[in-house]
């Protein structure tokens, strides 16, 4: 008997057990019909030549394996950064249910998202009723400080206002008229997840400037920091606040979800926690500047704030010394305060940690791939270790970002080999992989699919992370991410070493 | 609030009504007619009381679903040699990707294609000039990539219905190129008004699209059965399977984990159809009773009693040797089960649950918990019809609260009051639970760990809920100077 109580097998053990490989095998045999494995093992090869890669390449309607979500989930996430805020989805209740697992399986907190639960009779007459019952019940139940509104496909097939329909709602005075319901039109056939957040953060901004009052700016000393659409943002947003901090920095993080997604277990649930004061977004419009962590991000949105007179920066990233360096610089710049001792020290002990280990990693081939912003910051970085960076691929980066890419690489010696891929998915990757091996690629949990067909050594980093636990709360950005990174690059290829040879067995490296 | 017995109708009642006061008066009396108790129906049986299968109310945080997820993630998604298309925008088949843990043997994306997202990702350009074009094409194209495949299903994600496509049109023309059997599935989100709906429709698509369309070759035997709604989440329906041959039935079909496309369409020629998540696919099981004439019969495989109850029944289905085999079969694992009970039990004993899942759950692991000495004090569906809560009310205690397309806000209020020692629910619902310090296992994806059924599965389940409830970390949630400050 396979199972015992003292030892008790789950799926990893149980099915390794003769009486389960049995089992398999009599299914396989007798019942399942299956293509044969000699037809198996040769379509296996097949994937992997250049033949296969080339007919895979010449793919323009089948999209497989895309790492990459669409709006709602980015302005879902964009709305949890914000004070009592109470992300609200105008459309199919099913979406609000995948966003708010996706966002939970990935931060391991509660996500929330309440929807309006439109059906077959919303789609023939338009959503308004749902939308107005929806405000009324979203408001009582839950008593939020704001709700912050998105749409789904349905609603954006069908042309549904939200402006107009929020207006009816405040007239029919199931809310208050000054309650605050920013929105964003997102449909999922439009962008990713990151214009999703983008024009959620727009939405935020224009209701507060614009809309509840219209807010002249009066410019002041402070700097509104966005951070963009980041699976590491408990820890990153710290990090970058601790930086500031050091620096007596006056600073507004626009759409703060550290604490949103990373609350503590107290024997209270806090259904809203942390987030960005809604004061503070309400007088960030006297900003002295706006600096954007990730561009690709905040495109519409920087180019809002610019119109209210506000210098803005894009940043794509700060990783590594170089994406850390320039972030520092330029809020010293816009902020007119140095760059404290204490985190030259801090640069030095990262330099002293690249220097101890670069020749371990010096000339390795990666490939990476993710949103923009994280594959352009972290090319970077890989750059500075003397790595490869061969494969670079974001799925939703447009031809600004590849361009910025190939500047990125040309600028280095080691960014000869690096070819930028937008609009292709994971199934080209695994061709890539197959045709021009490396010896390292570093993605979201997705990889760990091409880590087994492909048998390359694979780090987990991007969004989302699901089959590893608490990554996001250790940071990826500034020195410390930096080093937190190299460690994780370095441990693989240790592992790597170790496991290639008994030989070379080393106990010191 | 006296919490001695749990089961207190009284205290139920304060409860119902005080969650029901915090909603505006329209959503109030939609809600009350959702929450409710076990208790005795006006002819004498056990009823929930609770009203079933109806909207949502806007605005509440429904725990509900969509018709996609539940006619993709449910029912067609599991069978393995079929490429399955997420019609449509890209967010669908991306959240829903590998997310169910079906299991399954073989390779991906050469004979298998189940932890794959395969879609058609949308743009405007498609939502204003249609999308049947480029699906036809894409097809193309994926008999390029993954010649091995054996069919096709094409799953409809909102827009599809919206902008009127003729997803049938081309999956005609396409199993007419490909020669494969491709099965256009219309199970927009916004149809219907839970996953339910899509459970409906993708058993009519297997029924339309799949059933009697190739001639079968299959020499049928006295002892075929279909095992019919095990999804194979962490491996579930194989457990299930070895006792069914063990007891020598012949599985000819097991739908739709780890199944193939032959085991679907091979199952009108089986004897009797063995159906566990009724909700899912008993619709299927009627047409072939209907159209083929093979009887259906439901059975639970959670913990011991239920599964020795099961065996016995499924055996009285069939002649004396099978009987004999299901005691033999029922001797061998007794002795399993005894030993996981008396390992357990004593750490589980009197611990008391409340469940909030999908298809079958919120009653067939009620007994498991018994076995184990637990108690089920709440208990509710989210997509569940009267005739789930008709099959749920003997399975628990008079006075157990009830609660049916449970919110967000309702599950943390009864979950707060209550204070239940385990929650058995969702990814959605577990992290907000944890926070008050209340253990917590996923019951859809059984936590990432399974399988739970069969009595292999019952010793997985029993661990589980041990190291779930009887985790240390549980006694140091409060700082230990606060519970000084809140002891003085």
């Amino acid at each position: 008997m396979p199972q015992s109580a003292d030892k008790v097998k789950d799926h990893i053990s149980l099915f390794q057990e003769p009486e389960y490989k049995e089992l398999f095998e009599n299914k396989k045999a007798n019942y399942e019909c299956r293509v044969s494995d000699e037809d198996v093992a040769k379509q296996i090869e097949y994937t992997k030549t250049w033949e296969y890669r080339e007919k895979n390449f010449a793919r323009k309607h089948a999209v497989i394996n895309p790492p990459r979500a669409c709006q709602p989930l980015g302005s879902v996430y964009a709305a949890a950064g914000f004070e009592g805020a109470m992300p609200y989805v105008h459309g199919s209740q099913g979406c609000a249910a995948y966003f708010r697992s996706h966002l939970s399986r990935h931060f391991k907190d509660a996500a929330l998202c309440v929807s309006d639960s439109m059906t077959e009779d919303g789609a023939v007459f338009g959503g308004l009723n749902n939308l107005v019952d929806g405000l009324q019940n979203c408001y009582a139940l839950y008593k939020p400080k704001m709700i912050v509104m998105s749409t789904t496909c349905m609603s954006e097939v069908i042309g549904d206002d939200l402006s107009a329909f929020i207006a009816t709602a405040k007239e029919k005075e199931v809310i208050p008229a000054d309650f605050p319901v920013p929105f964003a039109h997102t449909p999922s056939f439009v962008g990713s997840h990151l214009n999703g957040y983008d024009l959620m953060i727009k939405g935020v901004f224009s209701y507060f400037w614009d809309r509840e009052a219209q807010l002249t700016p009066v410019k002041g000393e402070t700097i509104n920091i966005i951070p963009g659409f980041d699976g590491y943002a408990p820890a990153n947003n710290r990090e970058i606040e601790r930086y500031l901090g050091m620096m007596g920095v006056d600073y507004t993080l626009i759409c703060d979800v550290k604490d949103t997604f990373d609350s503590p277990t107290d024997g209270h649930y806090k259904m809203y926690y942390g987030g960005t004061k809604l004061d503070d977004v309400r007088a960030s419009i006297n900003a002295k500047a706006t600096v954007s962590l990730q561009e690709f991000s905040t495109e519409k949105t920087l180019e809002y704030v610019a119109t209210k007179g506000q210098e803005t920066v894009a940043l794509n990233s700060p990783m590594g010394l170089t994406g850390t360096d320039a972030f520092l610089m330029t809020v010293s710049k816009l902020s007119g305060k140095a760059i404290p001792e204490e985190l030259e020290v801090e640069r030095g002990r990262l330099v002293d940690a690249i220097a101890d280990s670069a020749a371990w990693l010096h000339g390795k081939r990666v490939s990476v791939f993710g949103d923009p912003d994280f594959v352009y910051g972290l090319t970077g970085f890989l750059l500075e270790l003397g790595m490869e960076p061969v494969h670079l691929l974001a799925s939703n980066g447009n031809s600004d970002w590849e361009a910025k890419m190939k500047e990125l690489l040309a600028s280095s010696p080691f960014g000869g080999s690096g070819q930028v891929f937008i609009n292709k998915d994971l199934w080209h990757m695994r061709s890539l992989l197959f045709t021009e091996p490396v010896d390292l690629l570093i993605g979201s949990s997705y990889g760990k699919y091409l880590e087994k067909d492909t048998g390359t050594p694979f780090i987990r980093l991007g969004f989302p992370i699901f089959d590893r636990h608490h990554h996001h709360r250790f940071p990826t950005f500034g020195y410390q991410g930096a080093l937190r990174i190299l460690v994780e690059i370095l441990d693989r290829v240790f592992e790597v070493a170790d496991n290639a040879s008994d030989i070379s067995f080393d106990l010191t490296r | 609030m006296s919490l001695d017995n749990p089961n207190d109708p009284v205290v139920n009642e304060a409860l119902i009504k005080e969650v029901l006061e915090a909603h505006p008066e329209k959503a109030a009396k939609k809600r009350a007619r959702h929450l409710g108790m076990v208790k005795d129906g006006p002819d004498g049986n056990p009823t929930c009381g609770v009203k079933s299968n109806i909207k949502s109310v806007p605005g509440v945080m429904t725990q509900r679903g969509c018709a996609y997820a539940g006619a993709k993630g449910v029912v067609w998604g599991p069978i393995k040699d079929m490429v399955h298309i997420s019609h449509g925008p890209v967010g669908c088949g991306h959240y829903s990707w590998s997310q169910r843990r079906n299991y399954f043997t073989g390779t991906v994306g050469i004979d298998s294609y189940v932890t794959m997202q395969i879609t058609s990702d949308f743009k405007e350009k498609d939502i204003v000039f249609g999308g049947d074009k480029n699906l036809e094409k894409m097809i193309d194209e994926l008999e390029e990539m993954f010649p091995l495949n054996k069919g096709y299903s094409i799953l409809s994600e909102c827009p599809i219905g919206l902008i009127g496509d003729d997803i049938e049109a081309v999956a005609k023309k396409k199993s007419k190129d490909t020669g494969k059997i491709v099965v256009p599935c219309r199970c927009e989100g916004f149809r219907g008004i839970s996953q339910s709906l899509g459970h409906h429709i993708a058993n009519d698509c297997i029924r339309d699209w799949v059933l009697d369309k190739n001639e079968q070759q299959w020499e049928t035997g006295p002892y075929d059965v279909n095992l019919i709604a095990d999804y194979n989440i962490g491996g579930d329906a194989w457990p299930s399977r070895k006792l069914l041959e063990e007891m020598g039935l012949r599985v000819i079909g097991q739908w739709t984990g780890d199944s193939t496309l032959a085991e679907i369409e091979r199952a009108p020629k089986a004897k009797v159809n063995l159906i566990h998540c009724y909700r899912s696919m008993n619709y299927i099981c009627r047409h072939m009773e209907e159209k083929h004439g093979i009887p259906w019969h439901e059975y639970n495989f959670f913990g011991p009693t239920q599964i020795a109850k099961s065996l016995r029944a499924i055996a009285a289905l069939f002649d004396e040797t099978i009987q004999e085999n299901a005691e033999k079969v029922i001797a061998k694992y007794q002795p399993l089960a005894d030993a996981v009970i008396a390992r357990f039990k004593p750490r589980l004993d009197k611990k008391r649950v409340m469940l909030f899942v999908g298809g079958l759950r919120p009653r067939h692991t009620a007994t498991a918990y018994e076995d184990l000495g637990m108690e089920v004090i709440g208990s509710g569906y989210e997509f569940a019809h009267n005739d789930d809560y008709q099959r749920t009310a003997h399975y628990l205690k008079e006075g157990t609260l009830i609660y049916d397309d449970a919110s967000e806000y309702e599950l943390e209020k009864f979950i707060e009051k209550l204070r239940p020692d385990l929650v058995g629910s969702g990814i959605k619902e577990k992290y907000g639970t944890q926070k008050m310090g209340v253990p917590f296992r996923q019951m859809h994806s059984w936590d990432y760990s399974g399988p739970y059924h069969g009595y292999d599965g019952f010793a997985v389940f029993a661990r589980d809920m041990d190291l779930a409830i009887n985790a240390p970390v549980w006694g140091k949630v409060k700082a230990p100077w606060k519970l000084a400050e809140a002891a003085e």
